[in-house]
């Protein structure tokens, strides 16, 4: 049944930007948020909320503007480098955040992530500050594209990555690695005495939640072809937690369908209404008191299996 | 005469002026079973937790096989040998018996498999394994956190078990549970760690139990051993019976 | 060398004393609810916008300017009675006693609610009304010229502090809110109204923090942002100086401002980075902060 459900999606999406070519874009930044608020849900498995997520988002993000100013203009090494770099970024930081836990966690790295935007804006000269950095179409797998081509390319290669990738992570979270991190948020205690090194498995958690944030900072980035430091700022990490939250922590799926409902939204939004921040946070409270388990929950209970 | 296989040696810490272990000499022998009994209050459960890391003693050493283990993280203690049950039972409560088991038994195993799933590699089966040899696998489907405290405490034992200890330290192990629970309880309990030979060491307050079970008792007042022997001998001794066991 | 590095130091005083304001709201809200609020920024930014309005207000009625001095107080306690009680029994009451991390996501929606209301309400421009500042203008001792409003606001951060440690040690409500620190059910079961301690230690965290805020326009306005930037410093300093620590608060304050002055003078760059770099370096040797205590025993 959910494997139906699944197959009907992926060709709703692969069929979309052909029934209405203005989703494509909203929909390719869907996907990109989406891997992000992905990386924020695994890290919600251990129990820890990073409200400053973004900051690998945007790691990745000027990661790849630097590189293609530097001469590098292949969408597959850009994104391997962008991801690269966000990885190494989270296991830097990670490092010192996974000796926290709670509220601690929380701000620290919401810290980390104003301190980033903090730079990026002031170092005119080697981010651009507020004004950014554009980035020119790169070429894909060695062809060079028109911008109307490459973020058609861009689509598919993103739903191609969040298939491929999401699979790996659905086989991460339910591998004993994965057990593990669960089993820290509900009882670190027993966790050591069964002899687990409960950092290591967060440090890990943390570097593959960088990971994946860095995935979709390198989608933003070059599907908007201009990077600013508001990649970094701490409501885009609010956005993140309340697609994470808003997709539930069940599944690899739930992050990305709260993405698209919510990217949707906010295009349907804007022509209304200035105050997104404040929906966002209004939604945010709402989920956490009528909605625990999030929309993916909603979709597991309708299927029939626990939420 | 074989180094015994957990030496504590002089060990002293202080709460708050309150001395919980005022010298703590204690051998144990592998493949005995050790009961440890005295008031509330008389440094116990401290024991424990200065064997197995938790708490670092002001001075004295801990052994294990004759090397010190006294500085060690609870994680490093337990890949060494000794593993811990608690009197609060400390289990994954929103998980099931049987992942409960197999987190236990992959944690023992290696737990850096990123790929493969819980139950691969053999894991589910010998999870299965240890809960029939506890009985307790008729409830291997059910949440942790549904079962009545007698099962908690016999899951929390198993947890325990699944690390192949050399010694495993039980911290009250038939408290909470119904006086007609607990002679199940510790047939089976006792029956899996002889036949695991593994050595145990448990603190407990139901005497019969002791009386049953245990090849040596050693009595614990105010944070130090007040006598040692086993059970025929202690339950005679005067101070003991005062202080300790309450004689009508 | 000695006149350039003085005016410094009260420069970092008084940037500390407003951001000691802050921090202290944080960490008593804190020591209390057992919540930490990642709003609690907000309310900092949003006392800078009420005070700069109403000493627009006073100025453009052409009232007497040195009223301007008890609207910054009156700034602070409109936005603590505003919504003092009514954040906590709406939405504080319910996260109590439930998982941290609901208290992490409540408090940051209404972290991004507050944000968009403050832009809704007073726009997106930034405000500024100094007038408290001229008219203390400023006094020369010894060869260095001081502004005396910054020396009014050591002086204020110095009378909270005793005042905080008066209130909560020789007052019959301060012992009340000790109570509830110090154990929440016992306190309940000997018939504390624990629910009237939330209200009056949030209500007062709230105020502290609009103090701040308010007190900061003379010399720094009221600017969009400045919820995000004050949320993170003031956790900053909570945590050096250990969460729930009065004392430790206006410890860490000071350490933090003399930082950040000290980096303006020699890198500036690094002005927004050094009250990091101090909050890292003290974590890494004392993880619960100077002041802070480890949790108690588990098993």
């Amino acid at each position: 049944m959910r494997a139906a459900l699944f197959l009907i999606a992926l060709v709703v999406l692969a069929l979309a930007p052909v029934a209405a070519p203005w989703l494509q874009f909203v929909l390719t930044l869907a996907i990109a948020k989406g891997f992000a608020a992905l990386g924020v849900a695994v890290l919600l498995r251990g129990g820890l909320i990073s409200i400053g997520h973004a900051m690998f988002y945007a790691v990745s993000a000027y990661a790849i503007a630097f590189l293609a100013r530097a001469g590098v203009n292949e969408f597959v090494l850009l994104l391997l480098l962008g991801t690269l770099a966000s990885t190494v970024a989270g296991l830097v930081v990670g490092a010192f955040m996974v000796r926290y836990r709670a509220i601690f966690f929380a701000m620290l790295n919401l810290a980390m992530s104003m301190v980033l935007y903090a730079l990026i804006s002031k170092l005119y000269g080697i981010t651009g500050g507020t004004d950014g950095m554009r980035l020119a179409v790169p070429s894909f797998f060695g062809v060079t594209l028109d911008k109307a081509r490459f973020d058609t390319a861009l689509y598919y290669a993103g739903i191609v990555l969040m298939v491929g990738v999401g699979y790996g992570v659905q086989r991460y979270l339910a591998s004993p690695l994965g057990h593990a991190l669960s089993a820290v948020h509900t009882n670190e205690l027993r966790l050591e005495y069964l002899g687990v090194p409960v950092r290591i498995v967060l440090l890990i958690a943390y570097t593959i939640s960088a990971a994946l944030a860095g995935i979709g900072g390198a989608i933003a980035a070059m599907a908007i072809g201009h990077i600013l430091p508001e990649f970094a700022f701490w409501t885009a990490s609010g956005h993140l937690v309340l697609v994470a939250v808003l997709g539930g922590i069940g599944g690899v799926a739930g992050p990305f369908i709260g993405s698209l409902f919510l990217e949707v939204l906010h295009t349907v939004a804007v022509g209304v209404t200035d105050a997104w921040n404040l929906i966002i946070g209004v939604a945010l409270i709402g989920v956490i008191f009528f909605l625990p388990s999030g929309l993916y929950g909603l979709i597991r209970r309708r299927s029939g299996e626990p939420a | 005469m074989t180094t015994p296989l957990l030496q504590a040696k002089d060990l002293r810490i202080a709460f708050y002026g309150v001395k919980a272990a005022d010298g703590v000499n204690l051998e144990i022998r592998e493949g005995e079973f050790l009961a440890i009994i005295g008031p509330n209050g008389s440094g116990k459960t401290t024991f424990l937790n200065l064997c197995t890391g938790y708490l670092r003693p002001s001075s004295g050493e801990v052994y294990l096989d004759g090397k010190p283990i006294t500085a060690m993280a609870p994680r490093t203690i337990a890949r060494r040998g000794i593993a811990r049950a608690f009197q609060i039972p400390q289990l994954f409560l929103d998980q099931t018996v049987l992942d409960n088991l197999m987190i236990a038994v992959a944690a023992k195993r290696g737990i850096w498999v990123p790929f493969k799933a819980l139950g691969a590699q053999g894991r589910r089966q010998d999870a299965e394994e240890l809960l029939a040899l506890v009985g307790l696998d008729r409830e291997a489907k059910q949440l942790a956190g549904t079962l009545p405290e007698g099962r908690r405490k016999l899951l929390d034992i198993v947890i325990a078990l699944a690390l192949k200890p050399r010694l495993v330290l039980l911290d009250e192990p038939t408290s909470g549970v119904s006086t007609i629970e607990r002679f199940t309880l510790m047939e089976t309990l006792m029956g899996a760690l002889r036949q695991a030979k593994v050595t145990a060491l448990f603190v407990e307050h139901d005497m019969d139990v002791v009386q049953r079970y245990a090849d040596r008792v050693v009595v614990w007042d105010s944070g130090s051993v007040m006598a040692e022997g086993p059970p025929s001998e202690i339950f005679k001794d005067e101070r003991v019976l005062r202080n300790v066991v309450g004689v009508a | 060398m000695l006149d350039t590095l003085i005016p410094l130091a009260v420069d970092g005083l008084a940037s500390a004393a407003l951001i000691f304001f802050v921090a202290v709201g944080l960490t008593l809200v804190f020591s209390v609810l057992r919540v930490l609020n990642v709003a609690h920024g907000s309310f900092y930014s949003i006392g800078a916008y009420v005070a700069a309005s109403i000493g627009l207000w006073i100025a453009g009625a052409g009232l007497n300017p040195w009223l301007s001095f008890p609207a910054l107080i009156l700034s602070a306690a409109i936005v603590a009675a505003l919504f003092g009680p009514l954040v906590e029994s709406c939405l504080m009451r319910w996260t109590y006693g439930k998982s941290e991390a609901i208290q992490i996501l409540v408090t940051f929606g209404l972290f991004l609610i507050l944000e968009d209301l403050q832009r809704i309400v007073f726009g997106v421009s930034s405000l500024a009304e100094d007038t408290p500042m001229q008219l203390l203008g400023s006094t020369r001792i010894g060869g260095v010229v001081y502004l005396n409003y910054q020396l009014l606001l050591i002086a204020l951060a110095a009378l909270v502090v005793i005042g905080l440690r008066v209130l909560l040690t020789k007052t019959r409500t301060g012992r009340l809110v000790t109570a509830v620190v110090a154990d929440r059910e016992m306190a309940q079961s000997i018939g504390i109204n624990t629910n009237r301690v939330f209200i009056l230690s949030f209500s007062l965290g709230v105020f502290l923090a609009a103090l701040g805020g308010a007190l900061a326009t003379p010399t720094a306005g009221a600017a969009p942002g400045l919820g995000a930037e004050t949320m993170v410093l003031a956790f900053a300093v909570a945590a050096i100086g250990g969460l729930g620590q009065i004392e430790g608060a206006a410890l860490a304050a000071i350490i933090v401002g003399l930082a950040r002055v000290l980096a303006i003078y020699f890198a500036p760059e690094l002005d927004a980075v050094a009250p990091y770099i101090v909050m890292l370096v003290v974590l890494l040797i004392r993880p619960y902060g100077l002041f802070g205590q480890a949790a108690t025993r588990r098993i």
